[in-house]
């Protein structure tokens, strides 16, 4: 490629000439380039926290990395190798930015992808769509990525908090009696979206809810919360918390004898953060929706997707611990926009990227639960909107139920 | 009484072991008017003609900012001899004021600069009060705590109408006024530079003032300097005052810079960085404000990739921490030049030319 010779140039130029003196834009062959995109490359731009408090998400863009290392080892995409470049921005919003900008204005990438958290993204979240730069399925749950209108070069990709928070009312009311609900928040931007999702999904149901207490970030534990809770009644038990509250609040519920229907947040759905540390027997019974598959529960082993994504990690991520669902995520994620590339074919300007990104009919992403796929439209900017409800039984997830979906339009 | 007062404390000052030498102030070198009037000329010479990119005055916009919080810093450490941990704090502080005026109250972001540095020496000076009874150490970690506080403050329930809480704020970033030929970039470097310059020249002549005399004497000879009258306590919290202004218009500044404002901007790494860039610039010099700045923004921001780049050259069978290359330099250096890049260039420069 980097071999061109003088003729090659000459042709090519008076092609061009030739092209714009008929009136066919001088393109040959059909390609379409923006920065970042050439007959050899693709240049991906990342930020996320290598260092500082949440360097457990620095996973994600190892796994990132590792994937595109393999599809560049079989050959690239559409014959295109993959430049993937990351910088630690140590979950520091100015530090995204400026690494973003050193993307986008030095590296000249085609677009940036899974950019991680809520503050960061909203850091650079107006200078993307100023710059007409895709921020591809960014590593956060918030509701606000889906704005086609206000900002169609965002898009998220995990199923929304507000989603899941309506998918969980829904499900109150189609299966508990009379229901009374008791909601324990954490109180931010997190909490509040599943909370409003929630109420939305309620709809004009909304004297159901009993109480709603919250809790800081910065409290010790949640134990006074759980007690009030438990004295208004309430047979039902939302849990919008992060995985230290949640396992507080599951060990609380256990130890004064509170028994509702317990419907935990998907952020917390981890056995090792939060339901061995809360105790097994007081875990169980606990219900929450799932999207992927949980590689390491026996009752996927057999599935082509578990076998390919343990055979990757062995092969490409021998040091990691498979246990982390990190690498789960990025895996997943990082094949969802391989195939928005694929479909880009030779035209990779930002906007091709974004339209195709746009027009995924029922993708199943590798490692997405059976029945649930990714799906986007010209006004649908969030991909994943579908969950499986789940139950703690023994030391795994039970699935049960049909997928629940709240798509948009 | 007021001219008693200077000779003497001028006096303890130079008896101290002052590492910057009080004396009689003499005139800025040329050069540094030069290297000025070169750096205002960049938007011309090198923006316009595509030399420099915006990419880059934004960078160098940032190294300015650093410098004038590591001046802050250096102001109150390197020539009053107290410790702070916490300075990450009024840094948050400043850029927030910037943020809700001009977020809330529509306000020019100008005009938010000298507000952002009343509100910074009003809470420095409060703060810097009781503080006084801290000695050393103590005080390290009374400022620590104010760094770590913040940040919850700014996601407080009954301030987030003001604040927004965990999701910040955003602002615009300013276009050139006048119409003037340049991009938000190199109009805002402009702007951060003549602040540095004004904020350089005050700190000067803080430092050679009476004020600067007490400060140093404070910190050279505490129990001289309070038998020759100097009222420590009040010196020391105005030193804290002012330090917390000049860290408060770095953080303003920056907010304008980023158009954004949140929480997790703040965190206290941020003031360890700025502690970490006075160390490393030379704590009681004011030309080390700049090599600090300098080093917080090059060196700290790209210890990563730096980190990265050297395992993947030599082809280190290990996959080092990020934060490798940045402790390995930080040990060196401290071992090389205790005094600081500074004080080590000047000392390499009085060896190479004795006399």
């Amino acid at each position: 490629m980097t071999k061109r010779t003088r003729r090659d140039v000459l042709v090519g130029g008076s092609a061009i000439a030739a092209a714009q003196v008929i009136g066919f834009p001088a393109i040959a062959q059909g390609k379409k380039y923006d920065d970042g995109a050439s007959d050899s490359t693709i240049k991906i731009g990342h930020s996320g926290p290598y260092s500082g408090n949440a360097s457990a998400y620095g996973n994600i863009g190892r796994t990132i990395e590792a994937v595109f290392k393999m599809v560049n080892d079989n050959g690239g995409i559409n014959g295109r190798k993959i430049e993937f470049i990351t910088y630690d921005d140590g979950y520091s919003p100015p530090k995204t930015v400026e690494m973003i900008r050193k993307l986008v204005e030095q590296d000249k990438v085609l677009l940036t992808f899974n950019t991680l958290g809520t503050p960061p993204n909203t850091a650079i979240h107006r200078y993307m769509n100023q710059k007409k730069v895709p921020q591809l399925f960014v590593a956060t749950g918030a509701s606000k990525w889906g704005q086609p209108k206000e900002f169609p070069w965002t898009m998220g990709w995990q199923p929304d908090y507000a989603t899941e928070g309506a998918i969980y009312a829904k499900h109150i009311l189609a299966t508990v009696k009379e229901p009374k609900i008791g909601i324990l928040m954490q109180n931010d931007d997190y909490g509040k979206d599943y909370y409003n999702g929630f109420i939305q999904g309620l709809g004009d149901k909304k004297s159901l809810i009993a109480q709603l207490a919250t809790y800081e970030v910065t409290d010790p534990t949640v134990d006074s919360q759980m007690i009030q809770l438990k004295n208004t009644g309430a047979n039902v038990f939302f849990n919008i918390t992060t995985p230290k509250f949640a396992a507080q609040a599951i060990k609380k519920a256990a130890e004064i004898d509170w028994k509702p229907a317990h419907y935990l947040n998907n952020v917390s759905s981890s056995f090792g953060s939060v339901f061995r540390p809360a105790g097994l027997p007081a875990s169980q019974g606990v219900m929450l929706a799932l999207y992927r598959k949980d590689v390491n529960d026996s009752q996927f082993n057999s599935a082509p997707d578990v076998i390919a994504f343990k055979a990757f990690m062995a092969k490409y991520m021998a040091s990691a611990d498979i246990k982390d669902d990190t690498h789960n995520y990025g895996y997943s994620v990082t094949h969802t926009l391989i195939e928005v590339l694929k479909k880009c074919g030779d035209n990779l300007t930002r906007e091709n990227v974004m339209k195709q990104a746009a027009s995924l009919k029922g993708f199943e992403a590798p490692l997405l639960l059976p029945g649930i796929k990714v799906n986007t439209s010209a006004t649908d900017f969030y991909p994943l909107q579908s969950v499986q409800m789940a139950r703690v039984k023994g030391e795994s997830f039970e699935m049960f139920g049909n997928i629940l979906s709240n798509e948009s339009a | 009484m007021a001219t008693t007062m200077t000779t003497e404390t001028r006096a303890a000052a130079a008896a101290g072991t002052a590492t910057m030498a009080p004396g009689a102030r003499r005139a800025v070198p040329m050069w540094i008017w030069l290297g000025i009037v070169f750096a205002a000329l960049l938007p011309l010479t090198g923006g316009q003609t595509g030399l420099i990119s915006n990419f880059y005055f934004l960078q160098l916009s940032l190294m300015i900012v650093y410098s004038i919080a590591v001046l802050g810093l250096n102001l109150l450490t390197g020539f009053n001899g107290q410790i702070s941990l916490g300075h990450g704090a009024f840094f948050a502080v400043g850029a927030y004021v910037t943020a809700i005026l001009i977020d809330r109250y529509d306000m020019h972001y100008l005009a938010t600069l000298p507000l952002a540095m009343i509100v910074c020496f009003i809470i420095g000076y409060l703060f810097g009060r009781p503080a006084l009874r801290l000695e050393g150490h103590y005080l390290a970690l009374a400022t620590f705590a104010l760094a770590i506080a913040v940040p919850q403050f700014l996601k407080y329930r009954h301030f987030e109408p003001f604040t927004h809480g965990v999701q910040g704020i955003n602002i615009f970033k300013p276009d050139p006024p006048f119409g003037m030929p340049l991009s938000p970039d190199q109009w805002l470097y402009l702007v951060v530079l003549a602040c540095a310059v004004v904020m350089f020249i005050v700190a000067r002549n803080i430092v050679h003032s009476r004020m600067g005399r007490a400060m140093m004497a404070i910190r050279d000879q505490p129990l001289a300097a309070d038998t020759m009258g100097i009222n420590s306590a009040r010196t020391k919290s105005i030193t804290f005052g002012i330090s917390a202004l000049y860290v408060g218009l770095a953080g303003a500044l920056h907010a304008i810079i980023f158009e954004f404002v949140s929480p997790d901007s703040f965190r206290f790494e941020l003031s360890i960085a700025i502690l970490v860039g006075a160390v490393i610039g030379g704590i009681a010099t004011l030309s080390g404000a700049v090599i600090g700045g300098f080093f917080v923004q090059f060196i700290e921001k790209y210890a990563d990739a730096a980190t990265k780049w050297v395992t993947q050259t030599v082809h280190m069978p290990i996959e080092l921490e990020p934060w490798t290359i940045y402790g390995i330099v930080l040990i060196l250096l401290m071992y090389t030049m205790p005094m600081g890049l500074a004080g080590g260039f000047a000392a390499l420069w009085r060896k190479i030319r004795p006399g």
